[in-house]
């Protein structure tokens, strides 16, 4: 058809768009579209208003509008006003964060609290220092010195333990050169390095400590573990278990995918055993078995051991966040790794675990999250976190009664906590996955 | 066999231990065993020499001797002069009866909230949205300790019920609602309600038969019957005749307040219910996020298939979305299952008689035997675990194969 | 093999510093403080104020201990305990000595492994009621919703009580008193029980203490005191005669206001010239300082002071002696001579 026809009916030129219908745009047709879009929709959008109006109705003048602040009973709240009695958590807000930490220590949690974010800067960051890192791995020791004090030279002394390993390491193969079997120098080196660590950290410690404290004694007030509670308490088990689970993890996901029948046997074990009990069981071991099995006599602060056996619980989740993020990877990376004639560690450290770590992250934050909020469980083995800290509030004759405003305070905390954290792990997940596809 | 590129055999020297990887996982395998062997042995030994010096032993022999304690939620026979193994197996299935209700309760919630989060209702998805959330990062042991304050606190006590000017209850005075619990109805079976139940079990089995075979037919001809009412009918009508036939063999026993509490149906405590409650409602927020995955897992392509076939936005979520969503939505779903179980231990926060209460609390307490208790109660949750994870395992198995 | 080596190395580090079983003095000495388990907080008992400073009738006999053994009466750390892990604790090694409203029992004397060092307050248990409800007697209490606290004998006596009078009840155990406490006050259970002493003191810090009555029965007899671990007698030897030395104190006048004239001026009693280590060598029987007796009493008076301070009639848990007076006065509290 070369010639255009000229029909009536066939409009020449094109109609300018018209807006769209009042009904469709703006706020009423978002409404519309939205909101009332059906019956049904309409109903549940009704019941959903009435819903929060009566929620907001029932909460804000509770909450805002007749609430006390300044109080020191109870009975004088309600004798105030008839709404929440926030005086009890003006009051004992102090005692909720440091639990009964010493008035004029406080400052040493903060400060430690606030170094933990130096600590982490490089471990999520790639563009902070590198140098950076060695305060990373220092910052375990610092914030035990500052929290519980005591003499300086006792972390110090700790550290020098794996520093002495590291020079056997580093120099004795030199020096046994001569008179050993070539291969089985850097084994033994090895062997002796470790032996020297643990000999250290068992006698070598209180000796330095004892003779650098006579020298020059550093040394803060030393506070006992039953006066840490509250927030600080929470804090401490849930990072310290995070952090000592992720390279037990790393180990168990990776035996878990080894080859070798009774490492494997014995990591699955582990793992699903650990997933089969409850926290709470575990803290029991903690506070009623784990001496029993400890040479007699040992003398273990309480918080320690739950730590420890948080660390162990969190470290089974851990290994299966892991072993995820290792199963994510294209097997391509494996065999590339081997094409490569890396040997098993080579790969692992050089390859796989890079990759594996980078996906796995919002897993761990997310492991995170679970475990921070399962530190509150410790209130049943007697220790005093901030759901702890309910009992001698109540027990306290002035406070005796009160409920919504303690148990609102502390899921408030929570939530603020754990929804921050939950919101950077998403925010991770994103720009992880632009990253890989 | 005549090979060419067979190696020359060489004699085993002990050197290929440490540097042949053929051998060297071995050698590797053997020092780890032996260093695991010897770590448990010094656990055991050190455990022995321990309870030695407290002049202690390992007897479960205490798990026959009289418990002298009462529990107040059993469902088999128990009284206070029953053993510690039977107050133990009280707690246990109080730990089951929780746990299932709570993964029934939890597993409805968490459907709803998660297809309710991805609606078009702008206000419901954001509701939705804050419920997820809020119930996500506050720990359950504050829910549960909250609801069963909720419970203690707001709901009308006993009392309100008594004298003429007292409350009356729900449903014709027959669901009482307390801060003690719930009372509600129990049915009384007399002579002649087996053949009820057997007509009811006959009419099930009716009823699934004639699923399938409307399926069957469907799949032959293209005609669809009315199924639902159909089976409706199967269900109900025969099991009502068989019911007056026999001269209504089953009746309600309603709660009523004689003396300090109710008397006579069910009584679900407060700790139940507040403890249910907060379980279910906690847990349900993590299903609904595996549900909403689920869903969103299903690539836009079949529901737009599914529009283009003609089939209703209903037929298609259920016969195409969410048979493909079910497989993602199983395994993650299973596991928070255990979690809850796990989770259920929290009972002896709010002085609910599950395992943990018994076993691992007055038991262990009044007999002073930590270790076997421990012990014992740590196996029964294992178990637990094991067993729910096997099913779990069979199920992923199942659908993989069904997977080309 | 190095591993063993290792092993063995480890154990005989760890044992240095380890407590031989059987010298918890030694122990105690070598630590320089005492470690002492406490109930959680039960008004009056044992409770700690804002700054987390322990305080109480049971805290304050620990103290005492303190100061006899090591003359310093801060020189303690308190563990906190519930009803659940109070023994654990104790054989653990975790503590030295329980004092926590514990009742002596048999089973717990032989089959726990503990040693019982005597009685610093005679308890029995019953009930509270609200006092609408028109109950009079607990034999009234047929079908009732009972809160108990757990982790005690409370609740075996109570099911010996109930099976006895042939009836019925709906047991609610909670963990803590002051769940407990909650839960009675609103309303979701009948009747609260637990040691009288516990009840006067629950009562107190109610809003309207009036509303509520202690019904007449006590159902037990709770003869509570501390207790160690057994098979270490000389440091039970020591916990004992600092609570006798206590009694012995207000039998004899002596109070935290005049120990020291007590012991400076020629007092003529002999028995009061041995407590207070002016005569004899019973100091270093015990293997303490001769002046024991003076810190332990210097630290919250005898026992009388200490009752009145933090339980008797005048304080807010407002109890009486009764049993607990000296037995020259009615009571049954009766101290073994010293000497």
């Amino acid at each position: 058809m070369k010639e255009r026809l000229s029909v009536a009916f066939v409009a020449e030129r094109q109609i300018p768009p018209a807006p769209p219908p009042a009904k469709t745009g703006g706020v009423v047709g978002w409404l519309r579209e939205n909101l009332f879009s059906g019956i049904f929709n309409t109903v549940a959008t009704l019941l959903s208003f009435a819903f929060v109006a009566y929620v907001l109705a029932s909460v804000v003048p509770w909450l805002f509008l007749d609430s006390v602040w300044n109080a020191s009973s109870l009975q004088e709240c309600r004798k105030i006003d008839d709404g929440a009695c926030l005086a009890v958590i003006n009051e004992r807000f102090l005692q909720f964060v440091f639990g009964f930490y010493p008035d004029g220590l406080r400052w040493r949690p903060v400060l430690a609290f606030a170094l933990m974010f130096i600590a982490i800067w490089p471990a999520l960051f790639a563009s902070a220092p590198r140098k950076l890192l060695i305060f990373t791995g220092l910052y375990p020791l610092l914030a035990y010195w500052l929290i519980w004090g005591g003499s300086f030279w006792g972390p110090v002394g700790v550290l020098a333990g794996p520093v002495l390993g590291w020079a056997c390491v580093r120099w004795l193969p030199g020096l046994m050169r001569g008179w050993l079997d070539e291969r089985l120098v850097f084994l033994a080196a090895v062997g002796v390095g470790l032996l020297a660590t643990v000999l250290w950290w068992l006698f070598g410690v209180t000796v330095f400590d004892d003779t650098l404290s006579a020298v020059l004694a550093v040394d803060l007030d030393s506070v006992e573990s039953a006066r840490l509670g509250g927030f600080l308490l929470s804090t401490i088990i849930g990072v310290s278990g995070i952090v000592g689970s992720l390279p037990v993890g790393i180990v168990l996901a990776l035996g878990r995918q080894s080859n070798l029948l009774i490492i494997k046997a014995c990591c699955v074990g582990f793992i699903e055993f650990i997933r089969g009990v409850p926290l709470i069981t575990l803290l029991f071991v903690a506070w009623l078995l784990l001496a029993y099995f400890l040479p007699p006599g040992t003398e273990f602060d309480l918080i320690l051991r739950v730590v420890i056996m948080v660390t162990a619980f969190a470290s089974a989740y851990m290994a299966e966040v892991i072993r995820g993020g290792l199963a994510a990877l294209p097997v391509g990376q494996y065999e590339a790794a081997d094409s490569l004639g890396l040997d098993y560690w080579k790969s692992m450290q050089l390859i796989i675990l890079p990759q594996a770590l980078k996906v796995s992250i919002p897993g761990i934050v997310n492991t995170f999250i679970g475990l921070f909020k399962d530190t509150t469980l410790v209130i049943v083995i007697g220790l005093l976190d901030p759901v702890g800290l309910l009992q001698p509030i109540r027990a306290d004759q002035n406070w005796n009664g009160i409920v919504w405003e303690l148990y609102g305070f502390i899921a408030l905390f929570f939530f603020i906590f754990c929804f921050a954290m939950s919101r950077y792990s998403m925010h991770l997940e994103r720009n992880l996955d632009v990253g890989h596809r | 066999m005549s090979m060419t590129g067979q190696p020359p055999v060489e004699a085993f020297r002990v050197s290929q231990l440490l540097y042949d990887t053929r051998y060297r996982s071995y050698t590797i395998q053997v020092f780890a065993l032996a260093a695991i062997m010897l770590a448990f042995a010094w656990a055991v030994d050190n455990a022995v020499q321990n309870l030695e010096a407290l002049g202690k032993d390992i007897d479960f022999g205490f798990i026959f001797e009289t418990s002298a304690y009462d529990i107040n939620q059993h469902l088999i026979d128990y009284d206070s002069t029953s053993s510690h193994g039977r107050a133990a197996i009280v707690g246990i299935l109080n730990t089951i009866l929780v746990a299932v209700l709570g993964c029934i309760a939890a597993t409805a919630i968490g459907i709803l909230a998660g297809v309710l989060r991805l609606s078009g209702n702008w206000i419901v998805a954001r509701l939705m949205t804050v419920y997820i959330e809020a119930f996500r990062n506050i720990p359950v042991l504050i829910w549960i300790l909250f609801t069963v304050a909720i419970v203690n606190e707001v709901l009308p006590g006993v009392r309100s019920f008594r004298g003429p000017e007292g409350m009356s209850g729900l449903f014709f005075d027959s669901v009482f609602i307390t801060n003690r619990g719930f009372y509600i109805p129990a049915p009384i079976f007399e002579a002649g309600s087996a053949v009820v139940g057997a007509m009811l079990v006959l009419t099930i089995a009716a009823a699934w038969y004639f699923g399938r075979w409307a399926r069957v037919r469907q799949a032959a001809t293209g005609q669809i019957l009315p199924v639902f009412q159909i089976r409706l009918a199967i269900l109900v009508l025969p099991v009502l005749v068989a019911f007056f036939a026999m001269g209504s063999p089953i009746s309600l026993e309603i709660p009523a307040l004689k003396g300090f509490n109710f008397k006579g149906g069910i009584y679900m405590r407060d700790s139940l219910i507040g403890l249910w409650l907060a379980l279910s409602v906690y847990t349900g927020a993590f299903i609904a996020e595996i549900v909403r995955a689920g869903i969103l897992a299903v690539s836009k392509g079949q529901t737009e298939a599914a529009y283009a076939l003609g089939l209703r936005p209903g037929r298609t979520m259920s016969l195409v979305v969410l048979p493909q969503a079910l497989r993602v939505i199983v395994p993650p779903l299973i596991s928070q299952f255990l979690n809850l179980t796990k989770n259920s231990s929290l009972a002896i926060a709010v002085g609910y008689m599950d395992a943990t209460g018994t076993l691992g609390g007055i038991t262990l307490n009044q007999t002073g035997r930590e270790m076997e208790c421990i012990l014992l109660l740590m196996a029964f949750y294992l178990t637990a675990s094991l067993t729910i994870s096997a099913g779990m395992n069979a199920y992923n198995r199942r659908v993989r194969l069904k997977e080309r | 093999m190095k591993l063993k080596t290792t092993l063995v190395a480890a154990t005989a580090a760890v044992a240095v510093s380890a407590a031989a079983q059987g010298a918890t003095l030694d122990d105690v000495k070598a630590k320089g403080f005492i470690q002492c388990g406490v109930s959680t907080g039960l008004a009056g008992f044992a409770f700690t104020d804002s700054n987390g400073n322990w305080d109480g009738f049971d805290v304050t006999f620990c103290r005492a201990t303190a100061a006899a053994v090591l003359g310093d009466a801060n020189a303690i750390k308190f563990t906190p305990t519930t009803g659940k892990t109070r023994f654990t604790a104790l054989a653990s090694g975790e503590i030295d000595v329980l004092y926590r409203n514990t009742t002596w029992t048999l089973s717990r004397d032989v089959d726990l492994k503990f040693d019982f060092l005597g009685v610093n307050y005679y308890d029995g248990q019953g009930f509270m009621i609200r006092k609408d409800m028109g109950v009079a007697s607990a034999t009234d209490l047929n079908d009732a919703t009972v809160c108990i606290q757990t982790g005690t004998t409370t609740e075996l006596n109570l099911a010996d009580f109930f099976r006895a009078n042939n009836m019925n009840y709906d047991p609610v155990p909670i963990e803590t008193n002051a769940e407990a406490q909650q839960k009675y006050l609103a309303n979701a259970c009948d009747v609260y029980t637990t040691d009288a002493s516990g009840l006067a003191a629950t009562r107190a810090t109610f809003e309207n203490p009036g509303d509520h009555i202690v019904l007449p029965e006590i159902i037990s007899k709770e003869p509570l005191g501390p207790l160690v671990r057994h098979g270490d007698n000389a440091w039970g030897d020591i916990v004992r005669w600092v609570m006798n030395a206590l009694i012995i104190a207000e039998e004899k006048g002596i109070t935290a206001a005049n120990v020291d004239s007590m012991a400076s001026a020629s007092t003529k009693d002999p028995e009061v010239k041995r407590l207070l280590g002016v005569e004899g060598n019973y100091g270093e029987m015990l293997g303490l300082a001769p002046d024991w007796a003076i810190h332990a009493i210097k630290t919250g008076g005898n026992y009388g002071e200490i009752f009145e301070k933090y339980i008797g009639e005048n304080t807010a848990i407002g109890l009486s002696r009764g049993l607990n007076q000296l037995w020259t006065k009615g009571g049954i509290l009766y101290a073994p001579p010293f000497r």
